[in-house]
């Protein structure tokens, strides 16, 4: 007998996947390349996407890293940037020539697989797009190799041209050759902070100096020696007091030492080299279990082996927890491709150092004395005090009287203080760079003033699209003709929408006009 | 917490439980939520915040609240009054004309709009578009905002709300609530209403009270800001959904899916592609907003009863105990739902509507495989549908 269906609900409705991928690779950065060829040369079919070259606006959005305004014109000129990118990275002519399909200016919004509150999906898949339209790829092995985000701290006029993440400012001026400024100080003296210091000098840029809060250097002493050998001071016990700048940005940057005595450095740029976090966009917003593991770099995918707790769903390279280096996201890809085709869970992500616990000896420096009402939200001009007013949106009007003892300590006394509840009083982290520029240093306000770790401070959750992408885009216009038939505003009950007083009659069941309003 | 109790305890702080509660708390009663989480989480803090169900009993007093809803409480709901709804197929304008009559049938205002008045009002819009209506009554306000100003407001008044909380188990004895059990002990009271959504028949199963509940999976996406329009309730083309306050088109409708759920509810609400179907749908009504951007998508879990209509009701037996479930409808009756709460655990009855309807016995005769006859179960496995 066949089963009884609903016919306003979504099973059958959803697309196939308009093409599928015996294994889909998602960034084609040193982890990504190594799986697809690892991949590849297990006689695997390989899709491997990447979103370089990125859309010019999206950068304007600080999507996916903090470009802080800094691009020069470069950016416009995708053809120069797809040579670019093949000839700087030549694993990926090699997985080319192994039959690999490389798909570059390729993004990846949405990763789909079915579990206990989503059964309707007729395969696992992943939306991808490109400028013009998206789609959807299936996959039976899906290695994501999305690397870091950047981690960025306010502090009085970061919310300028000029301030940029180091993963933004290393993707410039080492992926694009397309970075606007000259001089930099370089925030953070981890080997985060060394490295990125050291590739500007070799990209030949100048790099005032290195600022580390604490009182000693972070990153190892040969890192420090190297960095001394290259004339840059590193200069430690100090704190950003604000940048100054102009029309184009950032024109200088004020510290202050430990006795308050300020130091004025020139310089166009600043660099937030604190920290990177795994980026687990995809993986989170999909239900796939993250843990805080501030020895990964923040949140990080659970894992055994390489495996996420999602079937079929693998992670490699600093979206599995911040590699070291290039060569060792290059281990962690060829072993996550191994184990996603049966072979056995080998290697595991790197303990570094605690990422919370500098993040928050940073985060307690640039807040100590800082103006409170420096924007932390850029996109919401939400500032650090309107988050510890917990203040609803100045277009809201003056706080009411009640509001006005409504503050984070009395939610605080109401329950263990949430980032999303946060979040949707304050809007803070709700506009169009989906949070990518504020969720760590409200995550760490919360922190504060909760005195919680920033590691039980509940993870802000990540939502597809993972990249801010137009309607026209993100559009299906070839849906099936199952979704357009039963499409229904509403579930469609015969009678929910009966009048009242029509319940009981012969009317009750005559007259459905449509949806809820 | 201590097991001291409350004179009424509410189990569920979604938008209904919140709202009964600051009614009972206005009436001067000691009342004490439970949620089993963050206060709003679910449903009541994700859906299209709507305001005008002319399909209730409790509309009357849906519209005759919300207008003082900021002022009553205290802290903004965003809402704004009056909606948009206009129609690119002769289907849809004829159902919305029908909509426009039903209104004023009830007795309020409402003006039919041809595609140019469509266009002046809502400068996004279809060129292409038919003609809609203008509701000047109904609206619409932010779920989020809504939910967290019932229990502040809640609050103000004295009431106490125990968030990370679940009621467990409801114990009776003599035919009358004593306590609910939750794991941080129990909590003795003299009225019990449970409010808790999906959670509502697991819990009164608990007391052997049997509501048939079904629950649904739905989405909606949401854009950067676009410029404010005079009338921020708009919708149409198979989508319910409004421009908030912010700029913000947030916008869902379309297939729900039917899932399993326990106590904990899902442990993710994960969305799905459809979010391409409903970008294409706001694409379609207003192709103004096509350049937009996407910023999310989001799931919901609602209850629906098996005729989609609510339970307010207050039992026989045990007779001091109240059930409020919305059925999918919740958020915008809200400020009614809470005031015929009040009014049956205080007086027994609901000073302002007729509400037999909705009690709980119409369901006795519903069979126990009454979901599986509906077609209202999870979809088959990928692999069983893939098969020949």
């Amino acid at each position: 007998m066949a089963r009884p269906t609903d016919p306003s609900a979504i099973d059958g409705k959803l697309a196939p996947p308009e093409e599928r991928a015996q294994v889909l690779v998602i960034g084609a950065g040193p982890a990504g390349a190594a799986a697809a060829i690892e991949a590849a040369g297990r006689g695997a079919g390989v899709v491997l996407v990447d979103e370089n070259p990125l859309d010019p606006q999206l950068m304007g959005l600080d999507t996916p890293l903090l470009f802080g305004g800094r691009m020069s014109g470069a950016v416009q000129r995708r053809g120069r940037l797809v040579e670019q990118i093949l000839t700087a990275n030549p694993a990926l002519e090699a997985a080319i020539e192994l039959g690999v399909d490389v798909r570059l200016g390729v993004t990846a919004w949405g990763l789909y697989v079915n579990g206990p509150a989503l059964r309707a999906l007729p395969a696992p898949m992943v939306g991808l797009a490109d400028e013009e339209r998206s789609w959807m790829c299936g996959f039976e092995r899906l290695v994501l190799a999305t690397g870091a985000r950047d981690v960025a701290l306010a502090f009085p006029g970061w919310d300028q041209p000029g301030v940029v993440g180091a993963g933004g400012l290393r993707a410039l001026a080492q992926r694009y050759d397309a970075f606007a400024g000259r001089r930099l100080v370089v925030l953070g003296s981890g080997e985060l902070g060394v490295a990125t210091a050291l590739m500007a000098l070799e990209r030949g840029l100048d790099v005032a100096a290195v600022v580390e809060v604490a009182r000693q250097p972070q990153a190892s002493a040969v890192a420090v020696t190297q960095l001394k050998a290259a004339g840059v001071p590193i200069l430690t016990g100090y704190r950003p007091v604000r940048a100054e700048g102009g029309r184009d940005g950032v024109e200088r940057l004020l510290l202050s030492d430990a006795s308050g005595r300020e130091t004025v450095i020139e310089c166009d740029t600043v660099c937030l080299a604190v920290g990177m976090a795994p980026a687990i966009e995809l993986l989170n917003a999909a239900g796939g279990r993250i843990v805080p593991d501030g020895r990964r770099g923040g949140h990080a995918p659970a894992l055994q082996g390489w495996a996420t707790s999602l079937p079929g769903v693998f992670v490699a390279g600093d979206a599995a927890g911040l590699a070291r280096n290039a060569a060792e996201a290059a281990r962690q890809g060829r072993q996550a491709a191994a184990q996603a085709l049966g072979g056995k869970a080998e290697g595991h992500p790197p303990a570094g150092p605690d990422a919370f616990a500098y993040q928050m000896a940073w985060f307690e420096a640039l807040t100590r004395d800082a103006d409170p009402a420096t924007i932390v939200c850029q996109c919401e001009a939400v500032s650090r005090a309107d988050l510890l007013e917990v203040r609803a949106p100045r277009y809201l009007g003056e706080p009411t009287i009640p509001a006005l003892a409504r503050d984070i300590g009395s939610l605080k006394a109401d329950g263990p203080l949430n980032q999303d509840q946060v979040k949707r009083l304050t809007r803070a982290g709700m506009g169009p760079c989906q949070g990518r520029r504020c969720r760590e240093q409200i995550a760490l306000t919360l922190a504060q003033a909760g005195g919680v770790s920033p590691a039980d401070v509940p993870l802000a959750l990540h939502r597809a699209p993972v990249r801010p992408l137009p309607l026209k885009v993100m559009a299906d216009w070839s849906e099936t003709p199952e979704m357009t038939a039963g499409w229904e505003i509403w579930f469609a009950i015969p009678g929910q929408w009966s009048a009242y007083e029509d319940i009981g009659t012969e009317r009750e069941f005559i007259t459905p006009f449509g949806g809820e309003a | 917490m201590s097991a001291a109790g409350a004179s009424v305890v509410v189990v569920g702080g979604g938008v209904t439980g919140l709202s009964a509660a600051w009614w009972l708390a206005r009436s001067g009663l000691d009342v004490l939520v439970l949620d089993k989480g963050v206060v709003g989480w679910e449903a009541s803090g994700r859906n299209g915040g709507g305001a005008s169900h002319y399909h209730s009993p409790l509309f009357h007093e849906e519209q005759r609240l919300w207008p003082q809803m900021d002022q009553l409480l205290g802290y903004p709901t965003e809402y704004r009054r009056e909606r948009v709804i206009f129609a690119l197929t002769e289907a849809d304008l004829a159902a919305y004309r029908g909509m426009a009559a039903e209104g004023r049938r009830l007795g309020y205002s409402v003006s039919d709009l041809d595609p140019r008045q469509v266009r002046a009002l809502v400068p996004m819009a279809n060129e292409a578009n038919l003609g809609g209506v203008h509701l000047h009554y109904g609206g619409h306000a932010n779920p989020q905002r809504t939910v967290q100003a019932y229990a502040w407001a809640l609050q103000d008044l004295g009431g106490r709300i125990a968030q990370h909380t679940p009621a467990t188990r409801i114990v009776a004895e003599g035919g009358r609530v004593v306590a609910v059990e939750t794991p941080r002990g129990r909590i003795g009271l003299d009225a019990l209403v449970v409010a808790a959504g999906p959670q509502t028949g697991m819990l009164l199963k608990t007391v052997g009270v049997r509501l048939p509940l079904g629950y649904g999976r739905a989405e909606m996406i949401v854009t950067e800001p676009a410029p404010l329009m005079r009338i921020g309730g708009v919708d149409g083309n198979g989508l319910y959904g409004r421009q908030t306050l912010r700029g913000n088109l947030a916008f869902g409708g379309g297939p729900h899916e039917w899932i399993e759920l326990d106590f904990a509810g899902p442990a993710a609400r994960p969305s799905s592609p459809l979010a391409r179907n409903l970008a294409r749908r706001v694409a379609e009504l207003l192709p103004g907003a096509a350049n937009l951007r996407l910023i999310r998508s989001w799931a919901g879990v609602i209850e629906n009863t098996p005729d989609g209509r609510p339970v307010l009701d207050r039992l026989e037996d045990p007779a001091n105990l109240t059930v409020a479930t919305m059925s999918s409808v919740g958020f915008g009756l809200s400020p009614a739902s809470g005031h015929a709460v009040r009014d049956l655990v205080i007086d027994g009855r609901c000073s302002f509507a007729d509400l037999d309807k909705l009690k709980l016995s119409r369901f006795a005769s519903v069979g126990d495989d009454w979901l599986e006859a509906r077609g209202w179960l999870p979809p088959a496995p990928a692999e069983a549908r893939a098969a020949p």
